[in-house]
């Protein structure tokens, strides 16, 4: 009865193999385009996964300085960069020639090539070795992603300025590193390569790095960032990159107007994500465009009903998890399900040391909207395993809807927060309230008890941290 | 202030209504009263207008999506100067259906687009507690999770709550048939279909796609046609002096503003003297509690001819007026009819049903009762016949009446005396005074 249809996903990145999996699964017959010969997209590329392979190396060389502290000297660390380039490499591809072998398991069509619609139902492919050809679909799940954004006014070209995918091709250390943007991706990078020796100065447009996240949970963070960087400069940007034979001179502006002129070796622009909307030939679809993201609904079609579109082509958070939830979605609305992106909270984690993770409401965002909320905390101090790591300066904490108890957004900073995170999300999407997660049983020693515990100082009862009682 | 604009209530039982066509563009400017959705239900086509002047900003909505009373069908913003900068994203929470596997035909689509979402992606406030798998099933029921009450602890929505909240709905809405299917968001099933063969082999044919009235129709007649056990009954009456009557007072009521004064202003005041004379024709029977609905109101529905299709809008209070009062009644509400400016307040509650094709021609016919009412009046062509009087044919103006009636609540001799009734009040006007 249901004939077979054709899908075409244009993108091969975390939201788009998982779409084209997806989609074979659902007995579609799929085809997967992507440019790089194999799928992974940037997150598995140039992405997500080279950079935790970089953080995991500058967190051993970290642990052993460390070790010192503890009465472990294991002396001075011989650091081979091509050794630790190589490794990295060889992750990215084992991930990436995975997929590829998933395909061909799933039946799925990998084309490499530069896809362009000529219209609402093809698209032409051009091939890496020139050839071209056409495709006809029923639908195409568009998901192309996005690129770093250079800096806007700078135009200089120079391989001593480097995007995010230059600074993860990790070619050497330079001696002087400028950082512009202290969000996820900034910090993480610039962890890495102030761990590995390079003088690291940070520049941040906004009061606060990691914008988004609660100052508190930033501050742990920051405090490390400080003692490990050169400096960090909020409030600040450059205003004028300069090429002089020895190096990269730039002109840093402060909020007050003060301008400072810096030498650096490298500058790495982290500033944010652009969509990749362009030279797709959209205009030959009726898909809709607003700031070069795709406009969609929360079905996940855009304006062509003939098109869907998932992941950071159509903005919100560019993150993979939430690019690979729309995924889901956009598969089963082509396989007639009522389905639809509803999620109650996008996690987000920075990996950097230590991790700063939160989902759903914030403080911050709470005071902007009016929303009333309780904000309970519980330090990491009052924390047995964290005393046992060595890692005492980490907090949890919890947004409480005061009125009905329930847990409206969690956030928190230390090692693991990224994985202890998931937890907190799934109180947000389950409804739970602050008193379910105070009596779920969480195991002895283990970082994890620092959710139950930030739950037990709301009702004022937290054994390891007291607190005087005052509302309650 | 950009706001969310609702599909407002639009009359008992609607619950929802189909789109049939977006008629603003976004970022266009309106007036008030602007009509800014044509949409279907059930009973009629009509259009959804702007309550005050603003900017539609977005379109959540394209034709052919079903949407629910207070669901979301625009984002708009006050054309006032405090408009706040676009960047302000502001997200309302929409509930949009998602659609069936998009035909890649399909034309003339309106662009479901919600705003750019903020840095979380997320709607702004605060969220009902419902868990993932309870807010798909509330998708799969068609029911905006956000109305659900929830019983668990501080309101938490389980699938049990969705599930009761379903069933109350079903049983809160009488004229969905059978009461025990959940409802479907697709409206009533389709009736089965016999197969049907292959018409080409005899010659050639065309397909024509049913509008949505059309299809409404079809879709409710089938129902009632299935369930409800009908009779219809025939009697004329000899309106030759109500005849003389009508023709030399109709300048009187057109100068009172009414129109012309037709059959069917005055028997609409004549059935609702029969109404009261036989309660239970002003009845709807309840099955699950075995009783006898009796109405203390007398809303009496007319059905019009319009170019889209019949449409039957409601004559409320008439046993409270006057025949001029229900001349002008009329006359509005046709002309409303005709220009799809009726409110779907304006065809729901009716007790009882006048369809009269005498215009048309014809020698009689058998109406179908519209559940739930239990009864529905046909009026024919009248004409002059020969009748034997005070030993002699004389030629007199004769009215064929039909009388169509649920048979489980009205009997075959009540429905003989009522249609009785009506005939001798037309042949004897002066009674419409003595007992209307």
């Amino acid at each position: 009865m249901n004939e077979t249809k054709d899908v075409v996903v244009i993108g091969g990145g975390p939201g788009g193999y998982a779409a084209a999996f997806l989609a074979a699964s659902y007995g579609f017959r799929t085809t997967l385009v992507d440019m790089r010969s194999t799928p992974g997209g940037v997150c598995l590329h140039c992405g997500c996964i080279p950079s935790k392979a970089l953080l995991h190396a500058a967190k051993l060389l970290t642990d052993a300085r460390e070790a010192m502290e503890i009465g472990i000297d294991f002396g001075q660390p011989r650091v081979e960069i091509d050794k630790i380039r190589l490794w990295k490499e060889r992750v990215v591809s084992q991930l990436t020639t995975g997929l590829s072998q998933q395909c061909l398991r799933r039946g799925v069509t990998f084309i490499q090539g530069q896809a362009t619609f000529l219209g609402s139902n093809q698209i032409a492919i051009l091939k890496p070795d020139g050839q071209q050809s056409e495709l006809l679909f029923d639908h195409c799940i568009l998901a192309t992603g996005s690129r770093p954004t250079p800096l806007p006014g700078i135009p200089l070209q120079s391989p001593r300025v480097m995007d995010s995918t230059a600074a993860l091709a990790f070619e050497q250390i330079p001696e002087r590193l400028l950082v512009v943007g202290g969000g996820v991706i900034g910090l993480e990078l610039g962890s890495v390569y102030a761990t590995f020796g390079s003088r690291v100065t940070i520049v941040e447009m906004s009061p606060t790095l990691l914008p988004g996240a609660d100052r508190d949970l930033v501050r742990v963070v920051a405090k490390r960032l400080e003692k490990l960087t050169e400096s960090i400069r909020l409030e600040s940007k450059v205003t004028a990159l300069v090429e002089r034979a020895d190096g990269l001179l730039a002109t840093l502006e402060n909020s007050a107007g003060q301008a400072e002129e810096l030498h650096f070796d490298r500058v790495l622009v982290a500033i944010g994500r652009l969509p990749n909307s362009e030279n797709l030939g959209l205009e030959k679809t009726r898909v809709r465009l607003e700031r070069g993201l795709v406009q969609v609904d929360r079905a996940m079609r855009t304006a062509d009903p003939a098109i869907l579109a998932i992941g950071d082509v159509v903005g919100g958070p560019m993150l993979a998890h939430k690019a690979a939830h729309e995924a889901r979605i956009a598969v089963e609305v082509l396989a007639g399900k009522k389905a639809q992106f509803d999620p109650r909270a996008i996690p987000v984690v920075a990996f950097t040391d230590p991790e700063v993770a939160w989902a759903g409401l914030t403080e911050t965002e709470a005071k902007k909207q009016g929303i009333p909320v309780k904000a309970v905390r519980f330090p990491w101090g009052a924390s047995g395993r964290a005393h046992t790591l060595g890692q005492v300066d980490g907090s949890t904490k919890l947004i409480v809807d005061p009125e009905t108890e329930r847990v409206l957004g969690i956030g928190m900073t230390g090692p693991g927060a990224g994985e202890m995170i998931s937890e907190g999300v799934l109180a947000l999407e389950m409804g739970a309230t602050v008193r379910d997660l105070a009596e779920t049983i969480h195991p002895h020693p283990t970082l994890s008890e620092t959710v139950m515990e930030a739950a037990e100082v709301f009702f004022g009862h937290s054994v390891h941290y007291f607190t005087p009682r005052q509302n309650r | 202030m950009r706001r969310p604009f609702k599909l407002p209530e639009l009359g008992d039982n609607i619950e929802g209504v189909e789109i049939i066509a977006v008629l603003v563009a976004a970022g266009e400017k309106v007036a008030a009263g602007r009509s800014l959705l044509e949409v279907v239900t059930d009973k009629a086509v009509f259009e959804i207008p702007a309550d005050e002047e603003m900017i539609v900003t977005e379109i959540l909505v394209r034709s052919g999506d079903r949407v629910g009373v207070g669901e979301s069908l625009f984002i708009v913003s006050p054309t006032a100067a405090d408009t706040p900068p676009a960047t302000e994203s502001a997200i309302a929470v929409v509930t949009t259906e998602s659609a069936p596997p998009l035909p890649s035909e399909s034309a003339a689509t309106v662009p479901v687009v919600e705003p750019p979402t903020a840095a979380t992606g997320l709607p702004k406030g605060v969220l009902v507690p419902a868990a993932p798998s309870v807010r798909r099933e509330a998708r799969a029921l068609g029911v905006p999770i956000e109305q659900v009450p929830g019983t668990g602890p501080q309101g938490r929505i389980s699938i049990d709550d969705v599930r009761q909240f379903v069933k109350q709905r079903n049983l809160a809405s009488p004229e969905r048939p059978g009461n025990t299917q959940p409802a479907s968001p697709e409206g009533p099933a389709i009736p089965s279909q016999v197969a049907l063969p292959d018409f080409t082999r005899w010659g050639k044919v065309s397909r024509e796609k049913m509008g949505p009235l059309r299809r409404a129709t079809a879709h409710h007649l089938a129902a009632t046609w299935s369930t409800l056990p009908q009779v219809t009954q025939f009697d004329q009456a000899d309106i030759t002096p109500l005849e003389l009557v009508r023709k030399r007072l109709t300048a009187h009521v057109e100068k009172a503003g009414g129109g012309k004064l037709s059959l069917t202003a005055i028997l609409l005041k004549i059935v609702a003297g029969a109404l009261k004379a036989f309660p239970t024709f002003n009845a709807s029977l309840d099955l699950r509690t075995d009783e006898l609905i009796l109405k203390q109101y007398v809303h009496i529905g007319v059905a019009v001819d319009t170019p889209e299709g019949l449409i039957v809008p409601v004559v409320r209070d008439v046993d409270h007026k006057n025949i001029t009062q229900l001349a002008i009644d009329l006359a509005t509400l046709t002309q409303k009819a005709r220009t799809r400016k009726l409110m779907p307040e304006e065809m729901s509650g009716g007790c009882f049903t006048l369809s009269n094709l005498g215009t048309v021609g014809g020698v009689g016919f058998t109406p179908i009762v519209r559940h739930p009412e239990v009864a529905i009046l046909g009026v024919a062509r009248s004409g002059i016949e020969a009748r034997f009087a005070e030993g002699a044919f004389q030629p007199r103006l004769m009215l064929p009446l039909s009388l169509s009636y649920d048979h489980r609540v009205v009997d075959g001799a009540d429905g003989a005396r009522f249609l009785r009734w009506i005939c001798e009040v037309l042949e004897e006007p002066m009674r419409i005074a003595l007992e209307g």
